[in-house]
């Protein structure tokens, strides 16, 4: 697999998608949780029905995430994964046949504590397709998003809806794979549907902020933070071109013993959802 | 207030620094920025927050001859520079005071901090008080028991106290609710961030604002000694109040300058916050948006850190101290929390002086430095605060309850 190039995967995911579908389904979850032979087989059993899969590197310290995915991070590292753990259950994933494109996700201090250079060919190595890093905004990414590029990943930048119209610019020019858009001002985290008035406005502010961004930009946006439920999942997909579920997935593998089973019925009621 | 040659524009100081946070704050930071520079230029503005720090802080805070201490050392004359004095009790309300004038410019209504030991959650809540701003204080539950009268303090101020239970349930937690919080509230919120850590522009505001323990510390030993003195010393935590008296004598370079780690239970028992003492664990990280030395496993977790003294309990430390060491402008040592406790009872005993325990190991610094210089020599220690909220943890560690 580390001959492909990762930005042309992403691309195709996106086209693949938009043939059958309003929006790409991108779950999120936690590389090791609860204990990394777990985690392999969930995931597994949720890429068939996952277009993309964003899988995260536990942090002690993820300061963009709320509750549920900090207690994954902190029970995944309890049980002994370590990134050289994370990116073995990526290579095994590849090994089982598993082809759906992988954004690896993780704080910057654990990415420099491998060494960053290592970090970006070894994920390259592993089958990984692009990085997202919460904590490495355009002003501090030039060099990890040089490295990424020669390796033939993506990077992927994120745009918050307090993002100027000038970050929007930096943003867009720079995008490679797709751009990560925050749906809110928050950490990551389920929330209650909203109804009535109150839905409309959210659902107008999005609109307009994915009409800004998209005016400039020339690769897929896809939406995540907050996105909890399949109805959830089936208005943002209306808007982006990817939907992004993290919270909501660990909320349902939390509540049943057969863990691979409960995320691949919760990730096919989200792609149910997004058929046209 | 100095322009500063650091950080660059960027917010780096030389290898460390800069803004590691997540897109949402940016723009927030930006803001800041230019609120910040416009706010410095400003003489109303600055004019304001010198009204304050002289007629509600009660600045100048005084400069004290220890003089029966420095007697019984028999060494350098030690001078202790007041913070403790300052109203709510240390140094931290300059910057407390400094950031809620600046919010309440931008328009901010509520406020959001960190504290560990509860003196810059106190320093907050005051401010907030003075200027009618709503507070919130995230505190991890190990600090909420262990610094009771804070707490009490910031509540009596209106403040609302929120515990923290996350991780190690210390500053470092109390530092991502915080975060969290703002990155949530951001529009209508400003994160008063106590110590010269976190993104830029913050460890620079955060050190003008405390700079004015330096420029006072500067005239006044000028004025009493005729001369400037031979060393600083200054407890690091985050290293505001060291920051705080350095910045003014930066280019005067016969001037030693002396920072004080929390050597905690002794850097071979792994229980210490001492991050420039053991570089075994002890390596260049980024936390809480800022690139420092960082306490951490080989694998890039961040390490549970131990002091007997909640304030300087914090696994890294402002990029500027990390510079400072770079360039040996500075040199760094640290206190185990036997030293410090030692220092406590013997300032109180000689001077009649209680001092923080965060301020004792600064203190336990100069115990060292004093008995191996002339009497002729100067050391100006900074008594970054009061010691009334340390009583509970010394009467137990002291067994002198009874």
């Amino acid at each position: 697999m580390s001959l492909k190039n990762g930005r042309i995967h992403i691309q195709r995911a996106f086209q693949k998608a938009s043939k059958t579908q309003s929006a790409a389904l991108m779950p999120y979850f936690t590389l090791g949780y609860p204990d990394p032979e777990t985690s392999l087989a969930v995931i597994e059993a949720i890429a068939p029905y996952s277009d993309l899969l964003e899988l995260g590197v536990p942090f002690s310290d993820p300061l963009a995430d709320g509750p549920t995915i900090q207690r994954s991070t902190q029970i995944a590292l309890e049980n002994g994964t370590t990134t050289a753990v994370c990116l073995d259950i990526v290579r095994q994933l590849r090994e089982r046949g598993v082809e759906t494109p992988i954004m690896l996700m993780g704080y910057y201090n654990p990415v420099l504590a491998y060494g960053q250079a290592k970090y970006v060919q070894d994920a390259a190595a592993a089958g990984v397709d692009g990085f997202i890093i919460p904590d490495l905004p355009p002003e501090e990414a030039g060099e990890l998003e040089a490295q990424a590029a020669q390796a033939g990943l993506a990077f992927i930048h994120f745009l918050a809806p307090t993002s100027s119209l000038d970050r929007i610019a930096n943003v867009t020019n720079r995008a490679s794979g797709f751009i990560y858009l925050v749906s809110l001002t928050g950490v990551t985290g389920a929330r209650p549907t909203l109804s009535g008035a109150e839905a409309t406005a959210v659902q107008s502010d999005l609109a307009a902020f994915i009409a800004r961004v998209r005016e400039k930009a020339a690769v897929p946006l896809a939406v995540g933070f907050g996105i909890s439920s399949p109805e959830q999942a089936a208005s943002v997909g209306k808007l982006a071109d990817g939907v992004i579920v993290g919270s909501a997935l660990i909320n349902a593998v939390n509540q049943s013993g057969d863990k691979p089973a409960a995320a691949a019925q919760f990730v096919q009621s989200l792609q149910r959802a997004l058929l046209q | 207030m100095q322009s500063p040659a650091v950080p660059d524009k960027h917010g780096k100081f030389g290898p460390y620094g800069g803004q590691f946070v997540p897109e949402t704050l940016m723009p927030a930071l930006e803001e800041l920025i230019q609120a910040y520079d416009e706010a410095r230029n400003d003489p109303a503005f600055m004019g304001e927050l010198e009204h304050l720090l002289k007629t509600y802080v009660g600045r100048p805070s005084p400069l004290t001859h220890a003089k029966r201490l420095s007697e019984k050392l028999g060494g350098a004359q030690i001078y202790l520079k007041r913070e403790d004095l300052n109203h709510s009790g240390a140094h931290k309300i300059n910057n407390a005071l400094g950031q809620a004038l600046l919010a309440q410019r931008m328009g901010k209504k509520r406020i959001v901090a960190e504290t560990g030991a509860g003196q810059h959650g106190v320093g907050t809540a005051t401010a907030c008080a003075l200027l009618g701003l709503e507070c919130v204080v995230y505190m991890g539950e190990v600090d909420i028991a262990r610094q009771q009268p804070n707490v009490f303090r910031m509540k009596l101020l209106g403040a609302e106290v929120r515990p923290v239970a996350s991780g190690s349930k210390t500053l470092k937690d109390a530092i991502n609710e915080a975060i969290r919080d703002w990155v949530t509230n951001v529009e209508t919120t400003h994160y008063l961030l106590g110590s010269v850590l976190g993104p830029h522009p913050y460890p620079m505001m955060v050190r003008d604002f405390q700079s004015v323990i330096g420029v006072e510390a500067r005239e006044q030993v000028l004025a009493v000694c005729g001369r400037l003195p031979d060393t600083l010393i200054a407890c690091v935590g985050g290293g505001s109040n060291a920051i705080g008296l350095f910045h003014a004598f930066r280019d005067d370079e016969e001037v030693a300058m002396i920072g004080v780690e929390a050597g905690g239970e002794g850097i071979a028992s792994g229980k210490h916050a001492a991050r420039f003492a053991d570089l075994s664990i002890s390596r260049l990280g980024v936390l809480h948006g800022t690139k420092s030395f960082v306490m951490q496993t080989p694998d890039g977790q961040i390490m549970e850190t131990h002091s007997i003294s909640a304030g300087l309990d914090y696994p890294s430390v402002g990029p500027e101290h990390a510079l400072l060491r770079d360039q040996e402008r500075a040199g760094y040592t640290y206190a185990t929390d036997a030293e410090a406790l030692a220092a406590f009872q013997e300032l109180s005993q000689t001077e009649g002086i209680i001092p923080a325990l965060e301020s004792a190991h600064a203190v336990a610094e100069a115990l060292k430095q004093a008995p191996k210089m002339r009497s002729d020599q100067i050391i100006v220690v900074n008594l970054s605060g009061r010691g009334d909220k340390d009583l509970d943890t010394v009467i137990r560690m002291l067994g002198i309850g009874e």
